[in-house]
């Protein structure tokens, strides 16, 4: 078990954004969360991640129980993200938007930097280098100068990830990572995901609206509406459920059809 | 208001204020306008004063960071303030400001009160009637509610963005133009820096009763002015200006939007 | 890099510059009006480049800036007079040893009212830090106009006198090259960047690993402890302090500088500090005699303009280049 969520609920004045939802990723595996707007699939990601308290229910991973834990300790432990909207440092470089997700692992004190050290030029080489390697997987070293504001969408959406990665986690949650791609973009990213996974072992949860994202690499799915979780299960189970069918749609039917995103 | 729509904490107002005075001043010394006459010129000429600030200096800033609309709010109450305390303008002296009827004296229970004081509140009490009116009931207040909530939007729905906050700038103007020409009545001394107190604990008190809401700021300058009257009884006037912000960081501190004030959760 | 070469290369532009000015003001080629004129503006630089590290790096709203360059005055003046109180004139001026002891103890009193009032306000979103900041210097400005109550010395309203006049070039300029250096290096390391990263986004921030308050707390303490030091050094340059030195007004006019010079850029904050002290005194003495207040006119013009071409500063990002990074270029 590398994440498991309990029973978690969380109220936002009259409206119920979570209701009892519970689940549990295995090491390594890439599951999607998908349901209509509005169904509370951000929401659960901010509660995973601290940025709100669950008013009941909880959060734990494999070494203990992460509920309710600041944001910045989330991360230390193990969980990197992305943001539905994209919140890239706008103003700065490339490489400044990569590297303060060292900040964490740095291994000198605040001494070593006011009197530039040598521990303090040793472990600022061995950042940039990080920051290289992240930023060659993803592309982005001919940019790295760029301020984050003015790279094209899909550029932007990949130093998001980049950003994330370079946080060194177990467990990366990428919210619409496929937001405003194209059919060969999503390809691409498909292919992307699967790779990253690969090379640094990690356990993947995406929230997606792109129904050939979700059905091409997704291991197990988890649908939501109104807060709860409606349907779990193998993306070809999934695709036939009927309850599914009729969050989307809104009225039973028979058949489904999952080619293209789903809007309510 | 003005922060309610755009966002900018209007150093200004407060030398707004002082023009108000200012005017009603001269309204009463040399032309001997009767009262309402006063506070039509007063709230007539700050409001013209807004909207030109508005126009020169506000506007072209609306798409910069914020800070510099805020610097340049900070740097024409500056100038407002040294440039009327010039000699060649009105002086940096204090003007005794002629009372412009006779003061009488009332006794009910125990309590006394002057006219001033009535006419204090009762034009407080029409402004703040006339102020809901125009915010909730009229086409421009409308505007006004779209604009805070969302100025792009609100244009792409066909408000005319630019009049409305023109608009705002000239209304809260015309109240601060009344409020100085109230408080030359009550407090017969007006000088070009009059409006630097005034206008910080203006700002002040909206805070405390919640940006946004109007019966917030009426209630934040209550609670305001309330507590520095009994300091000034019960402990000692020179403590006076410091409670009024001691109460405001408290009250901050338990309700980060003011007492009365609109949440504003963001959406993540 | 070693150490000692690196502390070498600091010392030696302080050096330089000081033992210049000392030697012509010395031999009286520089008027000591306009000596004077420039110890303040290393001053003033100090305290801007403080806010600066506040405002412009963390990206928090501070309008209280001078309350914390009052208390740093204060305490530092307080113990200056009361070990002359104690010990005479001569101790005071045989070593630096307690002067600079007075200043660090006037820049570790602002940091710790700055923890203090730090803690509970830093939670709230800027504008409103803004008003809570500006309150807070309000009330510390009704403190000083009262402290005599509490500490005769102090001075309260009638002001306090009788500081030793114990700051001089060296001090000056010594102070803000360490400020200098203190801001650089803190800047362009990962401390520097965390604050930056606040300013820029602080939920992101927060969930790439920052621990967003407690940064927020450092970027505070760290600037108001600047302004304290830099009050220190002022009050034993004029030898006088008085309340109104350092109420809100005051407060704006750091702000003012420091925006004018770029937010977030130290060159921009060296200069315009420099420029602003000299601009206003240089009015001074260049107007004649009637239009004396026209400068408290021209400067918010000057003000009002700057901000309509250039929003972002003078400097906008660009930075000298011994303040640039050279760990990543």
């Amino acid at each position: 078990m590398t994440l498991e969520v309990q029973g978690l609920t969380r109220h936002f004045g009259g409206i119920k954004a979570l209701d009892g939802v519970d689940f549990r990723l295995g090491q390594g595996e890439l599951a999607g969360i998908i349901g209509p707007n509005g169904s509370g699939k951000t929401t659960l990601f901010n509660v995973i991640t601290g940025i709100y308290r669950p008013d009941r229910g909880s959060v734990s991973m494999e070494e203990g129980d992460i509920t309710g834990l600041p944001p910045h300790e989330i991360n230390r432990r193990g969980i990197a993200r992305t943001f539905q909207n994209i919140r890239l440092f706008r103003e700065l470089t490339v490489v400044d938007n990569v590297r303060i997700a060292h900040h964490p692992h740095v291994r000198y004190g605040p001494v070593d930097a006011l009197l530039r050290t040598g521990a303090f030029y040793r472990e600022e080489r061995r950042t940039r280098e990080r920051v290289e390697a992240y930023l060659s997987i993803f592309s982005l070293q001919d940019r790295r100068k760029e301020l984050a504001k003015n790279l094209p969408y899909g550029d932007q959406r990949k130093l998001e990830i980049a950003r994330a990665l370079a946080s060194r986690p177990k467990v990366l949650l990428l919210d619409e990572p496929a937001a405003g791609m194209n059919p060969s973009e999503v390809g691409a990213l498909m292919k992307f995901i699967l790779g990253i996974r690969e090379r640094f072992s990690l356990t993947v949860l995406l929230i997606e609206h792109q129904m050939r994202l979700v059905m091409g690499i997704c291991e197990r799915l988890i649908v939501m509406d109104f807060g709860q979780v409606i349907a779990r299960g193998l993306p070809a189970e999934i695709r036939r459920d009927p309850k599914v069918i009729e969050a989307y749609l809104g009225m039973p039917v028979g058949g489904a059809r999952g080619d293209e995103s789903i809007e309510r | 208001m003005v922060y309610g729509i755009v966002r900018l904490i209007n150093f200004a107002h407060g030398d707004v204020f002082m023009v108000g005075a200012f005017l009603a001043f001269y309204a009463v010394e040399k032309f001997h306008l009767p009262l309402p006459a006063v506070f039509a010129l007063a709230a007539g000429g700050s409001a013209f004063l807004a909207v030109v600030i508005e126009r020169l200096a506000y506007r072209p800033l609306r798409n910069a960071p914020k800070i510099a609309a805020l610097i340049t709010a900070i740097g024409i109450s500056l100038f407002l303030e040294y440039f009327t305390a010039l000699h060649q303008v009105f002086g940096p002296n204090y003007y005794a400001f002629p009372r412009p009827f006779h003061v009488v004296s009332l006794e009910i229970g125990g309590i006394t009160f002057t006219n001033i004081q009535g006419i204090i509140l009762l034009s407080t009490l029409a402004s703040l009637g006339a102020l809901q009116y125009v915010v909730y009931r009229t086409k421009v207040g409308r505007g006004m509610r779209a604009v805070s909530h969302d100025i792009v939007t609100a244009g792409l729905m066909g408000v005319n963005v630019n009049a409305v906050i023109s608009f705002t700038f000239g209304l809260g103007a015309a109240l601060a133009g009344v409020g100085g020409a109230l408080y030359g009545i009550a407090y017969p001394q007006i000088n070009t820096f009059m409006g630097v107190m005034p206008g910080l604990k203006a700002f002040t008190a909206a805070v405390l009763g919640g940006i946004g809401s109007i019966p917030g700021a009426v209630l934040g300058a209550l609670i305001m002015g309330q507590s520095e009257t009994m300091t000034t009884a019960y402990l000692s006037s020179t403590y006076r200006d410091g409670i009024a912000f001691v109460l405001l960081i408290a009250v901050l501190l338990w309700k980060p939007t003011g007492i009365l004030g609109k949440a504003r959760t963001e959406k993540v | 890099m070693n150490i000692l070469a690196n502390i070498a290369k600091a010392v030696l532009p302080f050096a330089v510059l000081s033992g210049l000015l000392l030697f012509l003001s010395a031999h009286e080629i520089l008027n000591p009006y306009w000596v004077q004129i420039f110890q303040l503006s290393c001053i003033v630089a100090v305290s801007a480049l403080g806010l600066n590290l506040i405002y412009g790096f963390t990206g928090l709203f501070s309008l209280g800036h001078a309350a914390f360059y009052g208390v740093g005055a204060y305490t530092a003046a307080l113990l200056t007079k009361l070990y002359v109180g104690a010990y005479g004139d001569e101790a005071l001026l045989a070593t630096g040893a307690v002067f600079l002891g007075s200043l660090v103890a006037g820049g570790s009193a602002a940091a710790l009212l700055a923890c203090l009032v730090g803690l509970p306000t830093l939670r709230l979103t800027s504008d409103y830090l803004g008003i809570a900041t500006l309150g807070f210097g309000v009330i510390m400005k009704v403190f000083f106009d009262n402290a005599d109550s509490l500490v005769p010395q102090l001075g309260g309203a009638r002001g306090m006198t009788g500081i030793a006049r114990m700051t001089g070039i060296p001090w000056a300029v010594a102070a803000l090259v360490a400020a200098i250096l203190v801001t650089r290096n803190l800047v362009h390391s990962t401390y520097g960047r965390a604050l930056v990263a606040i300013r820029e986004d602080e939920v992101a921030a927060a969930a790439m690993g920052v621990d967003t308050f407690r940064y927020k707390v450092i970027g505070f303490t760290a600037g108001c402890a600047f302004a304290g030091v830099a009050g220190g050094l002022y009050a034993h340059l004029y030898t006088f302090l008085h309340p109104s030195t350092f109420d809100f007004l005051k407060s704006f006019d750091i702000l003012m500088i420091v925006v004018l010079g770029g937010l977030g850029n130290m060159s921009g904050t060296l200069v315009a500090s420099f420029a602003w002290v000299f601009l206003l005194e240089g009015m001074r003495v260049a107007l004649p005699p009637e239009y004396i207040e026209f400068r408290w006119v021209l400067i918010p013009l000057l003000l009002i303009v700057t901000m309509l071409v250039r929003p972002r500063g003078l400097f906008g990002v660009r930075e000298f280049p011994f303040l640039r990074s050279k760990v990543y270029r």
